[in-house]
């Protein structure tokens, strides 16, 4: 794959539930090995955006593309296009009735057919990497929010994803937890991991995201670099948005 | 703009809703861009492909049993001892009379075992010492009760009540055998609830019990909902059992549908009353069943987030 080709493309993607619209005309291009942050206020179409990026949602109108390939055709064989893309979820999602070992090797072991050895050792290798080597036999409800979430991150990798989304993952957890699980992903973007993030956390999304995108009500209002959209915003919208976040101390 | 049913058709309508009904001032004129278009149409090939498949897939499959039970060296005489038009009209108003009993039954049995089995349920889930003599009896009256095979409960209650000769017991077959379907029953539909109880998420609990909640309310305000609805699929399951098994209230010589058709076979050796009488049975639960289907999917419904998969 050449290095051109935007590994997630969206082109007019229209979404609505019920009566309301909730992405109206979003057009987004996510280069390889670049991290896109998400950020609005709640309600924005953020986690929305994600889940038709993942195909967890039918678009409406429009039409995604990974990797040149147009997901959203409905020939497309959607299980096929999942297994390229880890998604981790705001309330991690961890299946409970497995150990943190068995939640990760599942996708392994019963979609790619690892063998159950390898798959092991490579999912301790993971969790090894994110701290939670002593965890792997655990059941999920027995760790903190913050190792949960680490253990969902270790989940969505170990498919060694094209794609990884990552929808609000620090919104469940308390400051101190916050800080681990953000490592983790700039250890992740270190390694060239292409990641599309919704996010509130603004000190991480500027220093961490190559590109940002406020959405307001459905539409991305104003896109750019961090510095771009943090430092000097176009719309008035996004101003006022930054400042509130800003007197509320989290950027 | 056409309307796409089945698999994807519900966003479509709401489409239509977002043209016309669109708050003021929502510069929103949506067109549907060739590209949707093209996808619907070819989704609608689709479904009408399913269609037809599916179609003819049940014709096949219907067409091959068919000619397997016909082309079966003794259907002709099965036909006539099984499936006699003329005994058939005989039989199905008696048997009908004979429902009427299995329903009341029905009713009866079952609102005393959904009670009964809630109480012994919960009995086996509340904590303290006070309650440990509780505890042991309720589990004690599930494990009996549950081994005990049902014909035995029967007979046992039925035969065995009326030979002590009480003063004011009653020898009613009909009062005895549901009590006797009730006994039985209700140690089955303790047990559905249980499993329910402790399906709940312990910390839906803890929230419960975080909000000043005491272990009762706890219970009866948040986990008992939860687990109910949960059990509502095995619950359906025993009440279509007992619906069953109010037929074995005849072996006290009460007259139930399988009763009536029995008597109908014995005058006339034709076994036609027979399947008359369990096509009203199977007749009865399929209502019931897809009641609770709906009942279930639209709860679903309204709770979920919404998403294909």
């Amino acid at each position: 794959m050449s290095d051109d080709v935007p590994v997630l493309r969206m082109e007019s993607v229209r979404k609505t539930f019920g009566g309301s619209v909730v992405l109206r005309d979003v057009d987004l291009e996510v280069a390889p090995h670049t991290v896109t942050a998400l950020i609005g206020a709640s309600g924005s179409g953020k986690s929305t955006l994600l889940r038709c990026a993942g195909l967890l949602e039918d678009v409406d109108d429009g039409a995604i593309w990974l990797d040149g390939e147009e997901i959203t055709d409905p020939r497309a064989d959607r299980d096929a296009v999942r297994r390229r893309i880890g998604v981790v979820f705001q309330a991690y999602n961890l299946f409970p009735h497995m150990t943190v070992l068995e939640n990760i090797t599942l996708a392994p072991r019963r979609v790619h057919r690892v063998p159950r050895a390898r798959a092991e050792q490579q999912a301790r290798e993971l969790l090894e990497r994110l701290g939670l080597g002593a965890r792997a036999g655990e059941y999920p409800d027995r760790l903190s929010g913050g190792q949960q979430q680490r253990a969902a991150i270790a989940r969505a990798l170990a498919v060694r994803p094209r794609l990884l989304l990552l929808d609000e993952i620090t919104a469940a957890l308390d400051p101190e937890l916050v800080g681990e699980v953000l490592d983790v992903v700039r250890d992740l973007k270190g390694d060239g991991m292409t990641m599309l993030l919704a996010t509130h956390e603004m000190g991480f999304a500027r220093e961490v995201a190559d590109q940002v995108c406020f959405l307001d009500s459905g539409a991305v209002l104003e896109r750019g670099t961090a510095e771009q959209v943090f430092g000097d915003p176009r719309q008035d919208r996004t101003r006022r948005f930054l400042r509130r976040i800003v007197e509320a101390g989290r950027l | 703009m056409t309307v796409v049913k089945g698999e994807f058709g519900r966003d479509d309508e709401d489409d239509v809703k977002d043209g016309t009904v669109e708050a003021p001032g929502a510069a929103d004129p949506y067109v549907p861009s060739p590209r949707r278009l093209e996808r619907e149409r070819y989704r609608r090939v689709r479904a009408r492909r399913a269609t037809a498949i599916a179609a003819l897939s049940t014709l096949v499959t219907g067409a091959a049993l068919y000619l397997l039970v016909v082309s079966a060296p003794g259907w002709p005489r099965t036909k006539e001892t099984f499936f006699d038009p003329a005994y058939a009209r005989e039989a199905f108003p008696k048997v009908l009379e004979g429902l009427w009993l299995n329903l009341r039954l029905l009713l009866v049995c079952g609102a005393a075992v959904l009670v009964l089995g809630m109480l012994i349920a919960v009995a086996r889930t509340l904590r303290g010492p006070v309650f440990f003599p509780l505890r042991v009896l309720a589990a004690a009256y599930t494990d009996f009760f549950r081994g005990l095979p049902l014909i035995i409960n029967l007979m046992i209650v039925v035969l065995g009540v009326p030979a002590l000769r009480l003063q004011g017991i009653t020898v009613d077959p009909v009062l005895l055998g549901g009590t006797a379907l009730t006994l039985t029953y209700s140690a089955y539909v303790a047990e559905v609830f249980r499993a329910g109880i402790e399906s709940v998420h312990p910390s839906q609990r803890a929230a419960a019990r975080s909000l000043g909640l005491t272990n009762r309310q706890a219970l009866r305000f948040v986990v008992l909902p939860q687990a109910v609805r949960r059990q509502v699929p095995p619950l359906l399951n025993d009440l279509v059992s007992l619906q069953k098994d109010t037929g074995l209230v005849s072996i006290g010589g009460a007259v139930d549908a399988v009763r009536a058709a029995d008597i109908v076979v014995g005058r006339s050796l034709n076994y036609t009353p027979y399947i008359v009488a369990g096509l009203v049975f199977v007749a009865l639960t399929i209502p019931m069943t897809r009641f609770t289907d709906w009942v279930t999917a639209r709860t679903d419904r309204r709770r979920a987030q919404g998403g294909t998969t």
